[in-house]
């Protein structure tokens, strides 16, 4: 459903994206892994069509079902942000206006895209239901709201703008273990109930594997490396997937010290 | 929220009974003796001593500071040596004076320097975000008593446009005299329905305002085009345009009400200076507000009109900032935590 | 293949087309700087910044001989205008040195020590932070009897405390740091951690203050010989000078507007200066350019 096919993205002259494909279907989750730096963020918001916002400059195609993302105009790209690609971010506390009730964000992001009032309301309501919130509170304030809950807002967001693809740039770096947990099982929900599908960006090896389909791992801007997740996590081909892996901390070795 | 604006009150109300004792050891510092000002140079020396017990400057200066702290809290704010008169009736027709040439700046300054500073921010890098900031450098650079004066030249001597001093023409004291409720020509004009005076006193109002606006507006101007820019910044402008808001929502809603936030707390600091300013305008246009008044009893060694006016002009400021606390808190919640 | 936007972006070569402010601001500043060091051997005539009058060519519009005109008692005016630079140059570095020296160490004291001693100093600082500095320096200035260097002592009194409370911020959280803490534990001396550790990592934004101050302080200045409150004559100071020609501006207009325009200008480039710098070590600025 989404295809990417040999994305660069520029900042002046260095070239920090140079990825030759990617896929995704719908109902799976792909996870994009690497280091800071690596280019996984850029991609995803390349991909949202976020990056020219930046000040990058960006070449190639990304289609989804079948139609040019790049090179849409700006009033054709609103449109599909939001009601057919979302995303949410790290620290998410932070990606909430802190002015306004979450409520606020929901009734004017739905409207934007076409709900009448009373059907964003429920739309709303239903929404944050489905991640587990209850709809008290969209009353309230960002900072009101703990990392975990902002999290699943958003996802809420998502959600209810009825999105078919959901980006998500490092969703649980920013949050307790614990609570990462929780968003996993949200997302897990999500693309078992609706058919959602993603892209899971993070540093994190052991939260992809547990979460996703497939990987790609990038490093210095291009994918080094690509498949099913568990095939590639057991028999990795590339050195830089070796790597990866092996800075991965096991708990089940006797001879690791510290732990 | 209440419990807020209560707490920023108390503190208010310590720093104003400091600031009134610094300043009255301050005043009784001056060199000169008020004793001469209040009884005039040809006072002999048994009249000198008889002026200085009524004036309770035998005293010690401790009991003289008490005297005085009971008496502000009472109302009675000592009475001016230079006009005989109570200082606080003194100041109650200064201080409108001062107010209006300050608020007419303020607005005229918020009117001009906001807008500059979103279309600063709106087209940064290009062309109007650099004439604009070329016109804040200036204006935030200007030295308000030279701005007056070209001012006064320009348009009043040679233009002729508008009026060069004074808060309205002294001919309409008797053609349309004015019935004072606020000590404001333009406002008491206004509910007075007195239109000659009206429009006089705006005519008047213009100049002075303009120059007491330069500062505010330039600064004002780069406060806004800052903080939008810093506000366009943050994570969640990029949610916002993830959402699918386009650039005129991510501007006018999303990134506008985030970024008033420093802006609302610089205005208490943009006061301050158009009150400093107020002070030097006052001078060139001979506006008969705080500013005159002040500089007349600094010349006249006038302590309690000194003390006066400084406790006036603290209390201000003290309440400005707190209305600015206030109306910040309003604006953005995470503030009421603190 | 599409390219799509085209991102504003910041010239990666070349100090001066990246911080264009800050290079206009030392530009104009070293122009100033330099008029003002050479002013003995650039004015025309230099005891005109002194007390020679010349009643015969009191009030002369501009000329080749007398560029900028002369005063009310025949003084070139060009002449005192260079000699106006030095005095306010120094009059700002002398008020930010003064403040700087009263404010940080108070401000350091009250962010590292806490307790009583923070309250202490943040009481005193909020009593001088209720008056607007101009008013407050008056005050002083008149009570010490006008000069410049009493007006600079009145000026600086009004302005440290805005320094004591910015040090005071820093201070306090990077006394929370854990090296900090260690040193602490080790036994290093109060002093020195201040000095060695607290200072040089609580200064930055202190430093950004001033250079952003420094206009602000030349305006202050101007404004209270403007009122009679500072430089006497014959002190060629730019405040006084234009009090002394605002009863000429009619049909004098030279002798007001020159010593106006050097106010402007200087005060321009301290602010294109503080802005450059402010520019400079926000790394978040970077992206908006």
């Amino acid at each position: 459903m989404l295809e990417v096919r040999n994305l660069g993205v520029w900042f002046g002259e260095r070239q920090v994206v140079a990825v030759d494909a990617l896929d995704l279907d719908r109902g799976q989750m792909l996870g994009i892994v690497g280091e800071t730096g690596s280019g996984k963020s850029m991609t995803a918001y390349a991909i949202a069509g976020l990056a020219p916002g930046m000040g990058a400059r960006v070449e190639g195609s990304v289609k989804l079902e079948g139609r040019e993302l790049l090179g849409l105009s700006d009033h054709e790209l609103r449109d599909i942000r939001g009601r057919q690609i979302a995303m949410i971010f790290q620290a998410p506390i932070s990606s909430l206006n802190p002015v306004f009730r979450v409520g606020d964000m929901f009734l004017r992001a739905l409207r934007l895209h076409g709900a009448s009032k009373p059907q964003a309301r429920e739309r709303a309501s239903a929404a944050m239901r489905s991640v587990a919130l209850s709809p008290d509170l969209l009353r309230r304030y960002p900072h009101e709201l703990s990392g975990g809950q902002a999290q699943r807002v958003a996802i809420a967001l998502a959600v209810a703008l009825r999105a078919e693809v959901l980006i998500a740039d490092e969703p649980t770096s920013a949050l307790d273990v614990t609570v990462q947990a929780e968003i996993l099982e949200v997302l897990q929900k999500l693309r078992a109930e609706e058919s959602l599908a993603a892209l899971f960006i993070s540093h994190d090896l052991a939260v992809v594997s547990g979460i996703c389909d497939s990987v790609a791992i990038m490093h210095d801007g291009q994918v080094v490396e690509r498949g099913p997740v568990g095939r590639t996590l057991r028999h990795p081909e590339h050195p830089y997937t070796r790597e990866l892996l092996a800075a991965v901390p096991r708990l089940n070795r006797p001879e690791t010290p510290g732990a | 929220m209440i419990r807020y604006a209560g707490e920023r009150l108390a503190l208010g109300v310590l720093v104003v009974v400091g600031v009134v004792v610094l300043t009255f050891l301050i005043a009784r510092v001056i060199p000169g003796d008020p004793a001469v000002t209040y009884a005039g140079p040809r006072a002999s020396k048994s009249q000198l001593e008889h002026t200085r017990q009524q004036l309770g400057l035998d005293k010690p200066v401790v009991v003289q500071l008490g005297d005085y702290l009971k008496g502000i809290a009472t109302g009675d704010w000592g009475t001016s040596y230079r006009t005989k008169r109570p200082v606080l009736s003194d100041l109650r027709t200064a201080l409108p004076a001062s107010i209006e040439l300050v608020t007419a700046g303020l607005l005229l300054a918020l009117i001009v320097g906001l807008p500059l500073g979103l279309v600063s921010a709106r087209f940064h890098g290009e062309l109007p975000d650099f004439l604009v900031r070329v016109v804040s450098v200036i204006g935030v650079s200007m030295p308000v008593f030279w701005a007056a004066l070209i001012l006064q030249l320009v348009f009043a001597q040679r233009l002729g446009w508008l009026p060069a001093a004074g808060q309205y023409d002294p001919n309409l004291y008797y053609t349309s005299p004015l019935t004072s409720y606020v000590q404001m020509p333009t406002v008491d004009a206004l509910i007075t329905g007195n239109l000659p005076v009206l429009e006089s006193s705006i005519s008047h109002l213009i100049l002075p305002a303009a120059v007491v606006a330069l500062y505010p507006a330039g600064l004002l101007a780069r406060m806004v085009r800052a903080s939008v820019l810093d506000t366009l910044g943050e994570s969640h402008i990029r949610m916002a345009r993830s959402l699918g808001f386009g650039d005129r929502a991510i501007f006018g809603r999303w990134a506008l009400r985030p970024a008033m936030n420093p802006v609302v707390q610089v205005t208490a600091l943009v006061f301050a200076y158009s009150l400093a300013n107020t002070f030097l305008v006052e001078a060139v246009f001979d506006w008969p507000g705080l500013g005159s008044y002040a500089a007349n009893s600094l010349q006249a060694l006038d302590t309690p009109a000194i003390v006066g006016v400084t406790l006036i002009v603290a209390i201000v400021y003290v309440v400005l900032n707190l209305l600015v606390d206030i109306a910040q808190a309003a604006i953005d919640p995470r503030i009421r935590l603190r | 293949m599409t390219a799509v936007g085209i991102g504003r972006i910041v010239p990666r070569r070349g100090f001066a087309r990246r911080n264009p402010t800050l290079v206009a601001g030392v530009v104009l500043l070293g122009l100033i700087v330099l008029v003002a060091l050479l002013a003995p051997w650039l004015a025309p005539d230099p005891a005109d910044a002194g007390t020679a009058t010349h009643p015969f060519r009191v009030l002369a519009g501009p000329s080749s001989a007398h560029p900028f005109g002369t005063d009310l008692v025949g003084r070139d005016l060009l002449t005192r205008v260079m000699y106006g630079a030095r005095i306010s140059l120094r009059i700002v570095v002398e008020v930010l040195v003064i403040a700087g020296l009263v404010g940080i160490p108070l401000g350091l004291a009250a962010g590292y020590f806490g307790g009583r001693v923070d309250q202490v100093i943040m009481r005193i600082t909020d009593v001088f932070l209720a008056f607007p500095a101009l008013l407050l320096s008056l005050a002083i200035a008149f009570v010490l009897t006008p000069s410049v260097t009493n007006m600079t002592i009145a000026i600086a009194v009004t302005w440290w405390p805005w320094y004591t409370r910015l040090v005071r911020g820093e201070a306090a959280s990077v006394a929370t740091r854990p090296y900090i803490e260690s040193c602490r534990t080790l036994g290093v001396s109060p002093v020195r951690i201040l000095l060695r550790h607290v200072l040089p990592n609580s200064i930055t934004p202190v430093l950004v203050q001033m250079s952003m101050d420094a206009g602000g302080i030349l305006l202050t200045a101007a404004s209270i010989s403007f009122l009679g409150l500072g430089a006497q004559d014959p002190t060629p100071e730019w405040g006084l000078i234009v009090s002394q020609g605002a009863q000429y501006f009619s049909t004098q207009w030279w002798f007001v507007t020159f010593a106006g325009l050097a106010i402007l200008f200087t005060a321009i480039a301290f602010n294109l200066i503080g802005d450059g710098v402010r520019e400079l070590l926000d790394p978040r600025r970077v992206i908006s350019r």
